[in-house]
């Protein structure tokens, strides 16, 4: 910087995550942000979108574990990804900060795998179990994904949330557990549209055969327009 | 602000505190009296400081394109810088850790108000003393490369030493974004995983057109307000409780400030070797064993 230069700041002087694009001026990999209550199905989410996706496309992993990191070892365990591609960022007993209010570590991770395993075409960053409230950053991610579950009772469409309304597509996962929890799926698909309007929502049950079908056909959706975008 | 004085090592910072040991606290050296008598203020530029490690032409290059970048009719460099700079809020990293406090109340040292004060009184005039003295020396001019080997020379714990240079690469992405300054694109590009926190708080400081004091006062507040922090998530301590601990610390900020600054301005003659090098080896030797944990909240 020299003081004949303007004093306005490029955006990439700001290092955020909201630029597309690599040092090297290539587009850098889409990032979509998974996040949603405990237990309702985000590492299995992530898991299965890994096994649907990796041959087509380089794939990587970031975890937000809240106090342990069983979350990547689950997934290392389970080898829907080589090790080097699956990275476990420490949160400090506060997932959501972690991916929204100071985004650094998680950047720092998403940064160093692109650096490390090459370039990516898919970083997904799964938050740690939460409340309904959390979001990811626009700074972090470029999509997000909030995974719930029937079990948890089909009121929580209706309750809404940040997560509920504002993400980029709803998951509603365990639909083969409604019978059993008395939840009415169609009660939840009319109050998720009433809070989201046009976003969409997909009725999932991992165990099922394929079963993450309509999640990763959003993602490839989103990747194909990431890739069109100009770059 | 008095900083010319060096004040006594306070006693019960010698004592079995119960966090960190405080076994090289360091006598307070004879101070010589310092060529420029002026006391520095907060939210002021070193007297001189810069100077006499750089060129006054390059200094004044660089605050103008601070100030320019900063436009809005404050003032560069006020206590206002200082105020975004010190909040817990700082996008930094700092929340993923908890400065030695998880490991300290697992093994029943920090149990409730009064022992976390004890644990923050020995972690501030150990560790936080011995960042502060890194953070205003950066702040002062000091050469960085130069201060992030004293840094290393100061944490004998590999895990602190990594944990340093991790969350010193966080504070250079937000720092960067907050005061962008040619000062700090250089130590990134030179130290591209990450110089030592304190280091990159006093460049950012520095960034900020803030003082050495005020980089002293970031580094040494952090110290204690990211483990009164801590206690409060691990224990459930009630939060107005840790908060009073913090406010009875601060008057013992105010000296550890004052020794820092004092040794800053002493490294701008002397080197490195004059800032303080007090160690805890408790919190060393804590951190390590966290570091193994399998399940565990914080970072470090």
């Amino acid at each position: 910087m020299h003081l004949d230069h303007a004093d306005t700041y490029p955006p990439r002087h700001t290092y955020g995550a909201s630029g597309p694009h690599r040092p090297d001026g290539t587009r850098r990999a889409l990032r979509i942000g998974l996040g949603g209550p405990v237990g309702s199905g985000k590492t299995a989410t992530v898991a299965a979108l890994c096994r649907a996706l990796r041959e087509q496309f380089s794939l990587a992993v970031v975890t937000n574990d809240i106090y342990t990191r069983e979350d990547a070892e689950f997934l290392l365990r389970n080898a829907v990804l080589p090790p080097e591609r699956i990275t476990a960022v420490e949160t400090g007993a506060c997932p959501h900060t972690a991916i929204r209010d100071d985004i650094s570590a998680n950047l720092e991770a998403v940064e160093e795998l692109e650096e490390t395993v090459g370039p990516l075409d898919l970083i997904l960053v799964e938050s740690g179990g939460d409340n309904l409230t959390a979001t990811f950053s626009k700074g972090l991610v470029d999509a997000q994904v909030f995974v719930i579950d029937v079990a948890g009772g089909d009121d929580i469409p209706r309750k809404g949330g940040p997560g509920v309304t504002t993400a980029d597509l709803l998951v509603v996962n365990k639909t083969d557990l409604a019978p059993y929890v008395g939840s009415d799926l169609a009660r939840m698909a009319r109050d998720a549209e009433a809070q989201r309007g046009e976003l969409p929502v997909a009725f999932t049950s991992l165990v099922a055969e394929d079963g993450v079908r309509p999640i990763a056909d959003w993602v490839h959706a989103r990747l194909a327009a990431w890739t069109a975008a100009p770059a | 602000m008095p900083t010319n004085e060096t004040p006594p090592t306070p006693r019960d910072a010698r004592g079995p505190a119960a966090g960190g040991l405080p076994m090289d606290l360091p006598p307070p050296r004879p101070s010589p009296q310092p060529r420029d008598s002026a006391p520095w203020t907060p939210g002021t530029p070193p007297p001189g400081g810069p100077d006499r490690a750089r060129s006054g032409a390059e200094d004044v290059a660089v605050r103008r394109v601070v100030g320019a970048a900063g436009a809005g009719g404050g003032v560069p460099g006020g206590v206002g810088a200082l105020l975004v700079l010190a909040d817990g809020r700082f996008p930094a990293g700092g929340h993923a850790h908890s400065g030695g406090a998880e490991a300290a109340v697992a093994a029943g040292r920090i149990r409730d108000a009064v022992s976390l004060e004890a644990f923050c009184r020995g972690r501030l005039h150990t560790a936080g003393l011995t960042a502060a003295g890194l953070a205003a020396a950066a702040a002062a001019g000091l050469d960085p490369l130069a201060l992030d080997d004293a840094a290393d020379a100061r944490t004998p714990s590999p895990v602190l030493r990594a944990t340093a240079r991790r969350l010193g690469r966080q504070l250079m992405r937000a720092a960067r974004a907050a005061w962008p300054s040619p000062e700090l694109d250089a130590l990134a590009a030179a130290r591209p995983r990450g110089a030592h926190q304190p280091v990159v708080l006093g460049l950012t400081a520095r960034a900020a057109a803030l003082g050495p004091p005020d980089a002293a006062y970031a580094a040494g507040y952090e110290a204690v307000s990211g483990p009164a922090t801590a206690a409060v998530r691990l224990l459930s301590l009630d939060p107005f409780d840790a908060t009073a601990v913090l406010a009875r610390l601060a008057p013992e900020l105010d000296q550890v400030v004052a020794r820092a600054a004092d040794a800053a301005r002493r490294a701008l003659d002397e080197g490195a070797g004059a800032l303080p090098a007090a160690s805890a080896p408790l919190l060393d030797i804590a951190a390590e064993q966290h570091a193994t944990w399998s399940v565990r909240l914080f970072a470090s």
